[in-house]
């Protein structure tokens, strides 16, 4: 019998791992790679407490925060490719021009 | 049965999700990331929202993994590969077990049994998922329906304005 637990374990789990991924590595596309791991682990904690719960409205969440991720992956892949036209580089040590 | 399943499901989300975190290449953590959205379909589809599972096949591994392997492949980030190593892994390591330590007590401290709503798994067969969600999402939630809609919008223009040659 699987209980919700299993579940919130298993997100725990995937969210620590992209929290992880993001304090480590220096490829800003690896790390907006990490992000969205943490995006699913909370979708899927979302989804298993909205059908234990028999409630709609938790996958009408992770509807709307697929759909932030849809538009976080556009903007922040086209400012990559325009740090690359300027730096040749993406490593986030790269980008300190905000940085006093 | 099922939980064997299960089990075997979330030995391979959790793997593939360690190689998204630690594999070289970006393109392979890019194929590992689509390894762990293909599980989280799976799992959707075992917690009785079909739904979900296809626009998380859709979307995610259709959509938003195609976006990011097409902008690996432009930028050819073969030859700019990263000189140095990696930020501080001990630091990170103690901070992500720190917040799967605090999921962990959470979730354990927790009771959410024995609440029920009306959406069964048996209804959900019946009615038919996508009917279940189209219904909420067309009154109750409308207004966020739409401003999601802007959003898109914004991010498309964004997007164009960004990636331009000459801003």
């Amino acid at each position: 019998m699987i209980t919700i637990n299993h579940y919130l374990v298993l997100s725990a789990v995937l969210f620590s791992l992209g929290t992880f991924g993001v304090l480590t590595r220096k490829n800003a596309i690896v790390i907006f790679m990490c992000i969205e791991l943490m995006l699913n682990a909370v979708n899927l904690s979302f989804i298993s407490l909205s059908s234990h719960l028999g409630n709609m409205d938790g996958q009408i969440f992770v509807f709307f925060v697929m759909t932030v991720a849809a538009a976080e992956a556009a903007v922040g892949l086209a400012l990559m490719i325009a740090f690359f036209r300027n730096r040749e580089s993406i490593a986030v040590d790269d980008f300190s021009l905000l940085k006093w | 049965m099922e939980i064997m399943y299960f089990y075997l499901l979330a030995a391979v989300a959790v793997a593939s999700g360690f190689m998204v975190v630690t594999c070289k290449s970006p393109v392979n953590n890019a194929i590992a990331l689509m390894m762990t959205f293909v599980c989280l379909a799976n799992f959707y589809v075992m917690l009785d929202a079909p739904f979900m599972a296809a626009i998380q096949i859709m979307v995610y591994a259709g959509a938003i993994l195609m976006l990011i392997i097409f902008t690996i492949m432009l930028l050819n980030l073969g030859t700019a590969v990263a000189r140095k190593g990696s930020h501080s892994v001990v630091w990170a390591t103690v901070l992500a077990l720190l917040i799967a330590m605090q999921g962990y007590f959470v979730i354990n401290r927790g009771e959410v049994s024995g609440i029920t709503g009306e959406i069964t798994g048996e209804m959900v067969k019946k009615v038919g998922h996508t009917e279940l969600i189209a219904k909420s999402l067309f009154t109750d939630f409308l207004l966020p329906f739409e401003i999601a809609s802007i959003l898109l919008l914004v991010a498309i223009v964004g997007a164009v304005i960004i990636a331009k040659k000459e801003v």
